[in-house]
C-alpha cells in the first residue's frame, strides 16, 4: 500500500519511523524548538531532540562523537552551504576515523541538508554541492529525486553505518508523489531507470530528474527513444547501470545542476570514457550549470541552469541531429 | 576527591616515567633506527603530571579524546605500549593495524574512541560522547583534552557553549604549554597578551574556569577529580587550564635538509633566543620533581624509585623490539576501513 505525501513529508515520514525503530536515533540542530520540531520533542523527548545554536562546526563534531559513543544522530543542517561552514568536519573528521582507527569505530551520522534553491536565492544559497563530497572516501551521498526515494534513502542512511550526506533538494520539497506505506528502504548504490529507451542514455540527478524526463518526452515526439537513469546516490555510484544502458543506446547525455567540474556528471563521464568507450557511437555531452556563482536575476539565473531545452539540443548533438554548438 | 593514598601516588609516578620512557624511545628511534617512523610525532615530555593525574581520576566506563599529541593518555589507561609502538612504526600489529600512525591513536576498550589531528576538532568529539553520557544517565563522564592553541578555534567556543547550555558531564583540560607550534601565547591569545590566565575563557560559557599548576600530578588529580564528580553530579562542564612547559619542539619529524619544518631543539631556544626560559621549565621537569618529592616525604626510596625505573625501561625497550619485528601490513589493509 502507498499513500501520497510531498516530498519534504516523506523525509519527515522516514525519521520518524526509524526514530521509533530504534531509540539510538537522535534528531537535533538549528530551529528544532519551532513549531514544526514540537511533534519530535513530544514523540521521543528532549534527550533524543535538541535544538543547537548556529554552530555547524559543534553541531557535526557532536554528532560524530555521539556515534562514536554508540548513538545514531540525524543532524538537521536546512541548507547544504551551511556545511562548508563545519566542512573540517564533514570531509576530514566523520569520514576518517574509521579509517584511521583501524576499523574500531564507525560514525553512523547522516548530516541532511537542503541544496540547489535556485529560485532567487542568490550566490550563497543555491549551490548543488553533492559532487564535493562525493570525492571523500568515507563518505556516502544521496541525492533523492521523488517523495518515494526521499524516503527509503532517509532510511537507508540512518541505518547506514557510514556518515551519510543527505541531499534533498529545495525546489523539489512541496513535489507530491506516491510513497509506499511503513518500513520502506531504498539501498544505497542502485540507480533508479525512470524512463526505458534504445537511443539514446540521459543521467540526471535531483531536480533534473524531471528535467531529463521532460526532455525525453519531447524527443519522442522526433522519434527518439531516450532512457532516463537517476543514480540517486552519488557514492556509492551505480556504474554498471549506466554502462549496460550506453552499451544499448551508444549514446550519453549527462544533465547537472552542478558547476561542471563540482559535478557528478564529470565522475561519470569519466568512468563511462574508461570502461565503456568500445559502446560509445558519439562524444559524450554534459548539461551542467555554467561556471558562475548564482546570479539573483531571474533570466541570468535561468540562464546559467540546465532545462529542457539544453537537454534536447545536446541529444540531438549526440545523435548528430541537429549542429554542433560551436 | 578522595585523597590519594602511598600506592596510588607511587602508581602516578610509575605511569608518567612510563610516558617518559616511551616518548624518549620514540625520538631515540629517529636516530637509532632513521626511516622507522614516518612524518610527525609529537612528544608529551613535559606534559606527564598533567596527563597521569587527570587519567586517575577516571572510572572505568568513563571516556576520553584526545589532541595528536596523544601517546602518554592511553599509556596511563592501560593501552599496551607493544600496540603503540608498533602503530607508531606502521606496522600490522599496531594498535590502529597502521593506518592511524603517531596522531591518531584510538583504543576504545579503554574508551579512547578517537583522535583527530586537526587542532580543537576533537573538542566537539567529546563534547557529543558527552552528550551520548548524559542519555544513557549511567554516570559515565568524558575528560576532553586539547591545548592554548586549540581555544581560539570556533570549535572550541561552540562546544563549550553547548556543554554548559546542555549541562553535559564533561571536563575540558587545556594543556597551556606556552607554545601553539612555534608561537608563544602571548603572542596569539588576547587573554594572555593582557596578563589573564587562559582559564577566564570559561567566565564567557558560564561554566568554573580554574588554572593550575600541571606539573604536579596530585593538584592536577585533586582540580581534575572535583570536576569530574561535579559532571558526574549533574552539574555541567568545567575548564580547566593546567600549565605545563613542553620539553620538547613541537614535533619530531624526518625533513628534507634545509626545509624549516621544525626545529631540533625547543622553540625558546631555537626561535626565540631564550634559552634560560628553557633551562629553568627543565629544572622544574614534573618527572624527576615528583619522584624528590615522594622520596623526600619518604613514600618511596631511592631503590624502588630505580626499581620502577629499571621497569620502565624493559617495558619500553620491550615494545620497541616488539614493534621492530612486526611485519607491515598487507597493502589491502588500506581499503578494508574505509567504510563500515
Amino acid at each position: 500500500m502507498a499513500h501520497e505525501l510531498p516530498y519534504i513529508a516523506a523525509i519527515d515520514e522516514a525519521i520518524r519511523l526509524e526514530m521509533e525503530r530504534d531509540e539510538r536515533v537522535l534528531y537535533f540542530g538549528q530551529n528544532m524548538a519551532t513549531t514544526e520540531n514540537e511533534p519530535y520533542v513530544d514523540a521521543f523527548g528532549a534527550d533524543r531532540v535538541r535544538v543547537t545554536p548556529i554552530s555547524e562546526t559543534a553541531e557535526i563534531g557532536i554528532a560524530i562523537g555521539a556515534a562514536l559513543a554508540g548513538f545514531r544522530p540525524v543532524v538537521e543542517l536546512y541548507m547544504a552551504e551551511f556545511m562548508l561552514v563545519a566542512m573540517d568536519q564533514v570531509v576530514n573528521e566523520a569520514p576518517r576515523f574509521r579509517a584511521m582507527s583501524g576499523g574500531q569505530v564507525s560514525v553512523p551520522i547522516v548530516l541532511k541538508a537542503g541544496y540547489g534553491f535556485t529560485a532567487g536565492w542568490a550566490g550563497q544559497h543555491t549551490g548543488t554541492l553533492g559532487a564535493l563530497f562525493m570525492g571523500v572516501p568515507g563518505l556516502k551521498v544521496a541525492v533523492p529525486a521523488t517523495a518515494a526515494d526521499a524516503k527509503g534513502l532517509m532510511a537507508t542512511a540512518i541505518r547506514d553505518d557510514n556518515p551519510v550526506v543527505y541531499l534533498h533538494h529545495y525546489l523539489l520539497t512541496l513535489e507530491h508523489g506516491e510513497v509506499p506505506d511503513g518500513e520502506y528502504l531504498v539501498p544505497f548504490g542502485h540507480a533508479s531507470v525512470r524512463r526505458e529507451g534504445s537511443d539514446l542514455t540521459i543521467v540526471a540527478t535531483g531536480w533534473m530528474v524531471d528535467r531529463a524526463l521532460g526532455a525525453a518526452d519531447r524527443l519522442a515526439s522526433e522519434g527518439v527513444q531516450a532512457e532516463v537513469i537517476d543514480p540517486r546516490t552519488l557514492e556509492p555510484l551505480d556504474t554498471h547501470t549506466i554502462l549496460e544502458s550506453v552499451e544499448k543506446t551508444g549514446h550519453l547525455v549527462l544533465v547537472d545542476q552542478a558547476t561542471r567540474h563540482a559535478s557528478a556528471s564529470t565522475v561519470i563521464a569519466g568512468e563511462v570514457a574508461e570502461h565503456g568507450f568500445s559502446s560509445l557511437k558519439a562524444p559524450i555531452v554534459q548539461v551542467t550549470a555554467l561556471d558562475a556563482t548564482i546570479p539573483y536575476s531571474e533570466p541570468l539565473e535561468a540562464w546559467v541552469l540546465p532545462n529542457e531545452d539544453k537537454i534536447v539540443a545536446a541529444a540531438q548533438q549526440v545523435l548528430g541531429l541537429a549542429p554542433v554548438n560551436a | 576527591m578522595s585523597a590519594l593514598d602511598r600506592n596510588r601516588q607511587v602508581c602516578i609516578y610509575e605511569q608518567m616515567l612510563r610516558i617518559r620512557e616511551f616518548e624518549e624511545r620514540v625520538k631515540g628511534t629517529f636516530e637509532e633506527h632513521p626511516g622507522v617512523i614516518r612524518g610527525h610525532t609529537h612528544l608529551a615530555d613535559g606534559a606527564e603530571a598533567s596527563i597521569v593525574g587527570s587519567i586517575a581520576t577516571l572510572g572505568p566506563e568513563d571516556r576520553f579524546f584526545t589532541t595528536y599529541r596523544c601517546h602518554g593518555y592511553p599509556l596511563a589507561r592501560g593501552t599496551d605500549p607493544k600496540a603503540m609502538m608498533a602503530e607508531i612504526y606502521g606496522r600490522k600489529d599496531g594498535l590502529c593495524k597502521g593506518i592511524g600512525g603517531s596522531m591518531h591513536l584510538t583504543d576504545v576498550s579503554n574508551g579512547f574512541l578517537g583522535t583527530s589531528g586537526i587542532v580543537a576538532a576533537g573538542i566537539p568529539h567529546a563534547t557529543g560522547a558527552a552528550w551520548a553520557a548524559q542519555i544513557r544517565k549511567q554516570g559515565q563522564v568524558v575528560l576532553c583534552f586539547f591545548g592554548d592553541g586549540a581555544s581560539k578555534q570556533g570549535a572550541f567556543s561552540e562546544s563549550l557553549n553547548i556543554a554548559s547550555l546542555w549541562r553535559l558531564p564533561i571536563v575540558y583540560v587545556m594543556e597551556n604549554n606556552g607554545y601553539n607550534v612555534h608561537t608563544r601565547t602571548e603572542q596569539e591569545d588576547a587573554n594572555r597578551a593582557n596578563g589573564d590566565d587562559l582559564s577566564v575563557k570559561a567566565k564567557a560559557f558560564s561554566m568554573p574556569g580554574v588554572t593550575i599548576d600541571g606539573r604536579d600530578p596530585i593538584e592536577v588529580y585533586e582540580t581534575v577529580g572535583s570536576a569530574v564528580e561535579r559532571a558526574r553530579a549533574g552539574e555541567g562542564p568545567t575548564l580547566v587550564e593546567s600549565q605545563m612547559y613542553r620539553l620538547s619542539a613541537h614535533g619530531n619529524i624526518i625533513a628534507p635538509p634545509g626545509v624549516p619544518l621544525h626545529f631540533p631543539e625547543h622553540e625558546a631556544i631555537e626561535k626565540f633566543g631564550a634559552p634560560e626560559e628553557y633551562e629553568a621549565a627543565k629544572r622544574g621537569d614534573p618527572v624527576p620533581a615528583f619522584r624528590g618529592r615522594l622520596v623526600g616525604e619518604g613514600s618511596l626510596t631511592p631503590e624502588e624509585a630505580d626499581a620502577i625505573a629499571e621497569r620502565a625501561r624493559a617495558e619500553m625497550e620491550a615494545a620497541v623490539q616488539f614493534a621492530l619485528a612486526s611485519p607491515f601490513p598487507e597493502v589491502e589493509t588500506a581499503l578494508e576501513f574505509v567504510y563500515a
